[in-house]
């Protein structure tokens, strides 16, 4: 495999509640290569868009308890709030879910891009040709610059979001849940465009965060999935999807109906109980009360490790 | 059971209402027992708009509704309230579906009050747990909760719950698991499964093909108010005609097979053409070309 981009390890960002700490992400250890997209999938409260947001900007209840983050060989300082600025934007950038609201309704959102990049340092005049040409990439007219963001359309505030977000060529860009608001036929288009920034090299690598495991399986190259808080597997996207073998991975695949299969009488099976309770999490492997394989040895933490290569599974009965 | 015959529904908008927006177009479909048909489209279809007429939220503008031969839209007080007993509806979002202030149950209690003052409360916890049982939740769980202490597939079987003490004979599903996680949803779908074969009607309004797909017997394609395709699951999606359901097709994600660049469309077709009969049980807007 080509160069890491992003390396993570031993990441633990637990959220501050009166109750006590919710270890929303607990000793996660993966990286990301050059130009890799990946895409990151789990259910809510998986910690998936925890782990997205810990890499730009923690926000005041999330507490960095252990682990180091280091993109292209320079470590980010992700629990202080002040140093990070040097890299956000420039060298990390963020989609943020519910992108439709991510811009100032009072602002016209060519004034919006002049403060971004002031507030960066980098001038407007000089960056002005290359943000047209990507507005038409996106297939925005250049006036969009002299509306108000509820001018727009959803799919064309997200295109917009995106064009924003990637002005600075990041090196890596965070995309959370960008299409989970779209029709089907927007979603495709929004969904190359990401692809298309990364082939023309505004971005080199991305993580695209999402429930919907069968829209990362269209784009991205490897896929990571998330339960309660823990890495369970990751994969190139074609084995993650053909051959999984971390049971959670198997059960959330065939739970998943699909438009070209006739089902008649047939019926798919879905995942019985719920996540536990990251409050106070169970020992051992957190999938174990919902498990149909658990056996004496789940009690104990499974490590996350790789059982071919490229394929890294936390599960006893994988390895 | 359930006829809808060439139902529009028009909207004013602009200061004085002088603008028009046809938010539905001529539709006519059928729902029988024991039978789930689909509504699906895009945002601005008007599938939430059909779901909200049949449930009488908002008028007709022109054509008619009709349950058992009776016209929904001449239903009032006393009969309205009889109508609710054979119709009710879940919606999209569970946690804004409760008060949060009362306990979950509470949805039961008003039921009770509104329908059946009369029943004594041994026998009415009987019917409770029967429904609960139905919906393959567990009283000992559910009982007694806040809403906040239940997760959203158990809040939204609590509504169907609901709907199930009532007798009802149809049932208007709208986006009922798009807020659901993969692995929960599943198991609320197979229960729409178990209701149908219990006789109830079901219209299921959704964005998502491959659920319309999974439990759908009947698929109505919807555009801009108007529907493009209609007719039996396995045909639509089998052999979608229109060039429309083509493109959603091809752009909905899938496992297994990944997107191809779209055909270039010859010509776009136009809105409001006349439903054509393609195959047996199978309509296509504006016939089939080429």
């Amino acid at each position: 495999m080509s160069t890491v981009s992003l390396r993570v390890e031993h990441l633990k960002v637990w959220y501050r509640t009166l109750r006590g700490d919710v270890q929303a992400l607990d000793d996660v250890t993966f990286a990301v290569a050059d130009g890799e997209i990946m895409g990151l999938a789990g259910e809510s409260g998986s910690g998936k868009t925890t782990l997205g947001k810990s890499l730009i900007r923690l926000d005041g209840r999330m507490r960095h308890v252990d682990g180091t983050v280091e993109l292209d060989g320079k470590e980010l300082p992700i629990w202080d709030n002040g140093k990070m600025n040097g890299f956000r934007f420039k060298e990390v950038s963020i989609i943020p879910q519910y992108a439709m609201s991510a811009m100032n309704p009072t602002r016209k959102i060519g004034l919006l891009v002049e403060d971004l990049l002031e507030s960066r340092g980098v001038g407007f005049a000089g960056l002005k040709a290359e943000l047209d040409r990507r507005l038409e990439l996106v297939e925005l007219a250049p006036d969009v610059l002299d509306r108000y963001p509820i001018e727009l359309s959803g799919g064309m505030k997200q295109r917009m979001v995106m064009v924003l977000s990637t002005l600075l060529n990041p090196s890596l860009l965070i995309a959370d849940e960008v299409t989970s608001a779209l029709d089907v036929s927007t979603q495709k288009a929004v969904a190359e465009t990401l692809v298309g920034f990364r082939d023309r090299g505004f971005v080199k690598s991305m993580i695209v965060i999402t429930h919907d495991v069968s829209l990362v399986y269209q784009i991205a190259d490897t896929i990571m999935v998330m339960y309660a808080g823990k890495l369970a597997e990751k994969a190139p996207t074609d084995v993650l999807v053909g051959a999984p073998r971390h049971p959670y991975t198997q059960a959330l695949i065939s739970s998943l109906p699909e438009v070209g299969v006739r089902y008649d009488d047939k019926r798919l099976t879905g995942i019985p109980g719920t996540p536990p309770s990251l409050l106070r999490p169970p020992v051992g492997c957190r999938f174990r009360d919902r498990c149909p394989l658990a056996f004496d040895k789940c009690l104990e933490e499974p490590p996350f490790v790789e059982i071919e290569p490229d394929h890294f599974v936390a599960c006893w009965k994988a390895s | 059971m359930l006829t809808l015959h060439g139902v529009s529904k028009v909207y004013k908008t602009g200061v004085f209402g002088g603008r028009e927006l046809t938010a539905v177009r001529d539709v006519s479909f059928g729902v029988q027992p024991g039978e789930v048909v689909s509504l699906i489209g895009e945002s601005g279809s008007g599938k939430t708009t059909i779901g909200r007429m049949v449930l009488r939220l908002t008028s007709v503008s022109a054509g008619t509704i009709t349950l058992d031969g009776v016209d929904v839209a001449t239903v009032k007080g006393g009969g309205l309230k009889d109508y609710y007993r054979k119709v009710q509806g879940v919606f999209q979002d569970p946690f804004s579906s409760y008060n949060p202030i009362f306990k979950a149950d509470r949805v039961f209690a008003m039921i009770k009050d509104g329908y059946f003052p009369g029943v004594g409360a041994g026998e009415w916890r009987h019917k409770i747990g029967a429904s609960l049982e139905a919906v393959r939740l567990d009283p000992d769980q559910v009982l007694g909760k806040y809403p906040h202490q239940l997760s959203g597939g158990q809040l939204q079987r609590m509504l169907i719950a609901r709907a199930l003490l009532l007798d009802i004979r149809l049932l208007v599903a709208d986006e009922i698991i798009s807020m659901l996680d993969a692995s929960t949803r599943i198991d609320v779908l197979n229960l729409l499964a178990d209701l149908k074969a219990r006789g109830l009607g079901i219209l299921f309004v959704t964005h998502d093909l491959s659920l319309g797909n999974y439990v759908s017997d009947k698929t109505v394609i919807l555009r801009r108010g108007a529907v493009v395709e209609m007719g039996a699951t396995g045909r639509v999606f089998g052999n979608p005609l229109h060039p429309y359901t083509r493109k959603l097709l091809a752009s909905v994600p899938q496992l297994h097979r990944k997107w191809e660049p779209l055909e270039a469309e010859a010509e776009p077709a136009a809105d409001g053409q006349a439903l054509v009969q393609a195959e047996d049980d199978h309509f296509v807007a504006g016939g089939v070309r080429g």
